[in-house]
């Protein structure tokens, strides 16, 4: 086991200094995420502007892991188009679960996540965020964009 | 040939002791490196790991003995009946029970709790009528008396616990009252290590005309439990927590109790005279024993028995206050880690649950399990009790009989490496 491969630098970065946890203005969806296995808490705020990502509020509370996917996921989203992004988020998801994903040629940090595919307890630290994400986009494009959504690691991500 | 004094200090130093190196030989599982590390086993109080002879029971009770209990006129079925019920008197023995009929073999703590809650609780329990349970409680003693006290409209009142950890007392007069018909509580917590005055709340119980259940799963395989002398009306625990095999467990009861209760589970075993149109009931205990048992693990618990009392339970509480005595004041040393639950060693056990500031129980777990550590991280079955001490989660540490202060050192030394890692 290389603890390394999972706690890399970037993680490690993200987790001490995590991006996007300045409150935003105006909100145009969120959503809530919650990992009952061990109680990690991700709220996630999006402003849009033209269809793009322009402010992005996440404040994670949980371990490193979890607090370094959400702010990678973040820094990442923002300036983004929502469609891109949902496409992004569900290819992450796929990536983390080890199944065949269709990942951009630029990542930003998201490929230093791809070391928690190696520690399958801790593949739900890191889908938390982008699970989160995935739900409050999926609601904002129902119509439900004023419902927080609240989404559970434990519903079908086995 | 003479002996020298201070060799003989050593002795009398180790005559008090167990010899967690000579016991660790003693189980297989423990003698392997775990990421290049050799194991050190800390995750006692969710379960324990298993003797040699344990195993070697389990695998000569099905070559040889394997059959059905109880119903069998042919020699496996009596001498797989022999094994069975010579544990259930083995059991009654450990926990100085004089009737082996008040010991009911069943799957744990969980299994027992829920027979007690759904049997005597659909009986006893009336609208408006009070629940007692303590803030410290495991989910399996708690969820059970959440579902009666909402089903019969009863009213569930808990006692609180102390800032270190223990129950606190004051006002209990409030709590424990006329109305109250159960008292159910922990005996040592999973989360905090305390022990709990068990007797105490039992004599104040009885005052009342309350029953006294307590969760034992934490204690009987610790330290020396008697039931005689306890208080309590019931007693349960878990064989695979006390060296025995996963899926057996106890509840004992006394006798006048459940001779009046109605079973929990029907089927098999159970029964006197079946009819189509009714049914009698077998006395106890096999009134609460449907179907077939966990027949190789009730025997392999035998086993399990045999080892703790080989070593004596006197001697492996003392063992355990030792290492909780160093456990507590070595995890102390380490800047900013927050210990939960008393502590005086003398009135808790070796569960020591901590937190760092600044990493994340999980992230602690992954770590010291790279450095061949295995401790548990997460709410421990115990999420009112973890909001009330304000965490989401906690690391634990919990210590038995193969352990030593050894142990301790390789755990401290990896928390260090860990804040160094982590770059807290």
């Amino acid at each position: 086991m290389l603890l390394d491969d999972m706690y890399r630098d970037v993680i490690l970065d993200h987790y001490r200094y995590p991006r996007g946890r300045k409150p935003i203005g105006k909100k145009d969806f969120s959503s809530i995420g919650h990992n009952p296995a061990c109680g990690d808490d991700i709220t996630i705020q999006i402003a849009l502007e033209n269809g793009n990502i322009s402010e992005i509020f996440a404040d994670c509370k949980g371990c490193a892991i979890s607090t370094a996917s959400g702010s990678i996921m973040a820094e990442y989203i923002k300036g983004k188009a929502v469609d891109e992004v949902k496409e992004i988020a569900q290819n992450v998801r796929q990536m983390l679960k080890g199944e065949p994903c269709d990942l951009p040629d630029d990542m930003g940090d998201i490929d230093a996540l791809e070391g928690v595919k190696n520690f399958p307890v801790r593949i739900k630290c890191a889908l938390l965020a982008w699970i989160t994400l995935i739900e409050g986009i999926g609601n904002y494009e129902s119509g439900h964009a004023d419902e927080v959504v609240v989404v559970s690691t434990e519903q079908g991500e086995d | 040939m003479h002996t020298k004094p201070e060799d003989i200090v050593i002795t009398e130093d180790n005559s008090s002791r167990l010899c967690a190196r000579t016991i660790k030989a003693d189980f297989p599982v423990l003698s392997q490196n775990i990421n290049g590390h050799k194991l050190v086993y800390l995750d006692n109080a969710a379960s324990s790991q298993k003797p040699q002879t344990v195993i070697d029971e389990l695998s000569r009770f099905y070559s040889e003995d394997n059959a059905n209990i109880h119903r069998g006129l042919h020699t496996l079925a009596e001498r797989s009946t022999n094994a069975y019920e010579s544990t259930r008197k083995r059991v009654a023995k450990f926990i100085s029970c004089q009737n082996p009929e008040e010991v009911i073999l069943n799957s744990g703590t969980t299994a027992a709790i829920n027979l007690i809650a759904y049997s005597w609780g659909e009986e006893h329990i009336n609208e408006g009528d009070e629940i007692v349970i303590t803030e410290m409680e495991h989910h399996a003693n708690l969820i059970p008396w959440v579902i009666l006290a909402k089903r019969k409209k009863a009213v569930l009142k808990r006692i609180p616990i102390t800032s270190d950890g223990r129950l606190n007392l004051n006002g209990i007069e409030n709590i424990i009252t006329d109305k109250t018909k159960i008292v159910a509580l922990s005996h040592m917590s999973n989360v905090l290590g305390t022990i709990n005055p068990v007797s105490e709340i039992a004599e104040i119980a009885h005052k009342h005309g309350a029953v006294v259940v307590a969760d034992g799963a934490q204690a009987v395989p610790h330290m020396p439990v008697d039931v005689s002398t306890l208080g309590v009306d019931f007693y349960t625990f878990s064989a695979h927590k006390m060296l025995g095999p996963t899926g057996v467990g106890v509840l004992w009861g006394k006798k006048e109790l459940l001779d009046k209760m109605q079973p929990f589970m029907t089927g098999g075993e159970m029964i006197r005279e079946v009819h189509f149109d009714k049914v009698t009931w077998a006395e106890i205990p096999h009134r609460f024993e449907p179907g077939t048992p966990n027949i190789a693990g009730v025997v392999g618990f035998a086993a399990a028995i045999d080892y703790l009392e080989k070593l004596g339970m006197d001697k492996i509480r003392q063992h355990e206050i030792e290492i909780t005595k160093y456990a507590l004041e070595q995890l102390s040393k380490i800047k900013n880690l927050e210990i939960q639950g008393p502590t005086d060693p003398q009135i808790r056990g070796a569960a020591v649950s901590f937190t760092d500031p600044d990493i994340h129980p999980h992230d602690i777990s992954t770590f010291l399990d790279s450095k061949g550590i295995a401790i548990r991280a997460g709410h421990h079955c115990a999420q009112p009790l973890l909001r009330i001490l304000g965490k989401v989660a906690t690391a634990r540490a919990s210590f038995y009989i193969y352990n030593d202060e050894t142990d301790v050192d390789r755990l401290v030394e990896a928390i260090i490496e860990m804040r160094k890692y982590f770059g807290v």
